[in-house]
């Protein structure tokens, strides 16, 4: 299993697969199991996701940032699915509607403290450092 | 009086050429569409085929024996039917299939004598199921074209929730399985409780690498997952729904173009005739005019006429 040397990703939506392609590696965030990060040859494991700033590690160096907002991991030693009901690639996210959008969250957030604008700041915040590429990892989703 | 018959013919024929522009252009924008929402359903494919091999490898993982989305109830109380419909008629056949496949059950329930609780998508489903005033709850309209997977998540976010709060025991889906631009279907599919044989044989590509790791533990996915599952399962319905629901369009659009083609060619041959009518009606007055008045010049009268 040691010699595979690339897996093959997929982030599925219901609607369609966004993204499909050989990587090195891929780092997400479990729910509270915190960042994982599968190489090739990974056992086979299962979790559920938190809003987050997945980095997906191609095989030709790039790197591919996603903001997944909630979902499933499906590892196997050759391949990596992650299965979100709403994810977007960093070149989609439009940064502005995001940062507009945790400020909106961040405002609420002094007067009341409820679970619908909590996500909304999460997803704000899996944006942003999805957009803003990797110097701002997804420590910051906190 | 002859005249005003061609003249009636006349403007009836331009109205049914009004109407078949109509129905002709409805019949190529379903057209149009039926290729969209047909690439709209195979997109999704992916997505719920991957969900139905993690909800498989959760359950050969052991999890889920005591979820309350696996487990069917010993007595089934109250039954919850979503009836997916068009929000839109002129679609044929369409809607009053869902309507009748629905109302069936729902009169079989209740000659059971058992409850029932109907949830309509699609403003024809909605009316339809108000105005005989059948039991229903909430319903969903205003997407019946082009479903988006937050319509699907709204409506399985309910029926979840009705079911968890033990108001109902059983949902069924029923909607129009697209089976191909010539053929679809109207099917009945249990959708919570889920069936043993969803979850049964659950290897997947779980056989590839043996025991599977969980984070969390494989309860915990499960509870987030389920959802999910039934969500993805109503986005299906819906998709295959909408094109089920153009291609009823199209042909319902081409049948009526090619009878009011029919109907314009009946028409004119109908027109042309009384015209005909009226011109020989017509010379047929003049030539026993000109014979009352004498006969020394009928013979000039006549040859004149018949020159026009």
């Amino acid at each position: 299993m040691a010699e595979r040397s690339s897996l093959k990703v997929e982030v599925v939506s219901p609607e369609r697969v966004l993204f499909s392609g050989e990587a090195r590696q891929v780092i997400t965030r479990t729910l509270d199991g915190g960042e994982i990060a599968f190489l090739p040859g990974h056992t086979t494991f299962l979790g559920a996701l938190v809003e987050n700033h997945t980095r997906i590690y191609l095989a030709d160096g790039k790197v591919q940032d996603v903001a997944v907002h909630g979902g499933f991991v499906d590892v196997a030693p050759d391949h990596v699915t992650i299965l979100s009901d709403s994810a977007e690639l960093a070149e989609n996210i439009d940064v502005a509607r995001a940062r507009a959008a945790q400020e909106r969250a961040q405002e609420a957030m002094r007067g009341e403290h409820d679970a619908t604008v909590e996500g909304a700041l999460r997803r704000a915040h899996a944006r942003l450092a999805a957009a803003g590429g990797s110097s701002n990892s997804g420590g910051s989703a906190h | 009086m002859a005249g005003g018959q061609e003249r009636i013919l006349r403007s009836r024929i331009r109205s049914v050429q009004a109407t078949k522009k109509i129905t002709r252009a409805m019949e190529l924008i379903a057209g149009s569409r039926i290729v969209k929402a047909q690439q709209r359903v195979t997109a999704a494919v992916p997505y719920s085929e991957r969900i139905t091999e993690v909800v498989k490898d959760l359950a050969a993982g052991g999890a889920g024996s005591s979820s309350a989305f696996l487990k069917a109830r010993p007595e089934i109380r109250t039954a919850c039917y979503v009836a997916i419909t068009a929000d839109r008629g002129l679609c044929g056949g369409y809607n009053s299939g869902i309507l009748r496949a629905t109302e069936g059950e729902v009169k079989a329930d209740v000659l059971a004598s058992k409850d029932y609780v109907v949830v309509p998508v699609g403003r024809k489903a909605e009316n339809y199921f108000k105005f005989r005033s059948y039991k229903t709850s909430r319903s969903f309209t205003g997407f019946s074209d082009a479903p988006k997977y937050e319509d699907a998540k709204a409506i399985g976010q309910f029926v979840v929730d009705l079911y968890l709060r033990g108001e109902v025991d059983r949902v069924e889906l029923v909607y129009t399985r697209f089976v191909s631009s010539g053929r679809q279907e109207v099917v009945r599919r249990p959708l919570v409780p889920l069936e043993r044989d969803v979850i049964a044989g659950g290897d997947g590509k779980s056989a590839s690498g043996g025991n599977y790791e969980f984070e969390p533990d494989p309860e915990l996915i499960l509870q987030t997952l389920l959802p999910r599952y039934v969500e993805a399962r109503i986005y299906a319905a819906l998709l295959n729904a909408a094109a089920s629901e153009h291609a009823f369009r199209q042909r319902a659009m081409k049948s009526a173009t090619d009878n009011a083609e029919e109907l314009i060619k009946n028409l004119s041959r109908i027109m042309n005739r009384a015209r005909q009518d009226s011109i020989t009606t017509e010379i047929m007055e003049i030539v026993s005019g000109a014979e009352a008045l004498g006969s020394d010049d009928k013979d000039d009268v006549v040859r004149e006429m018949a020159s026009n």
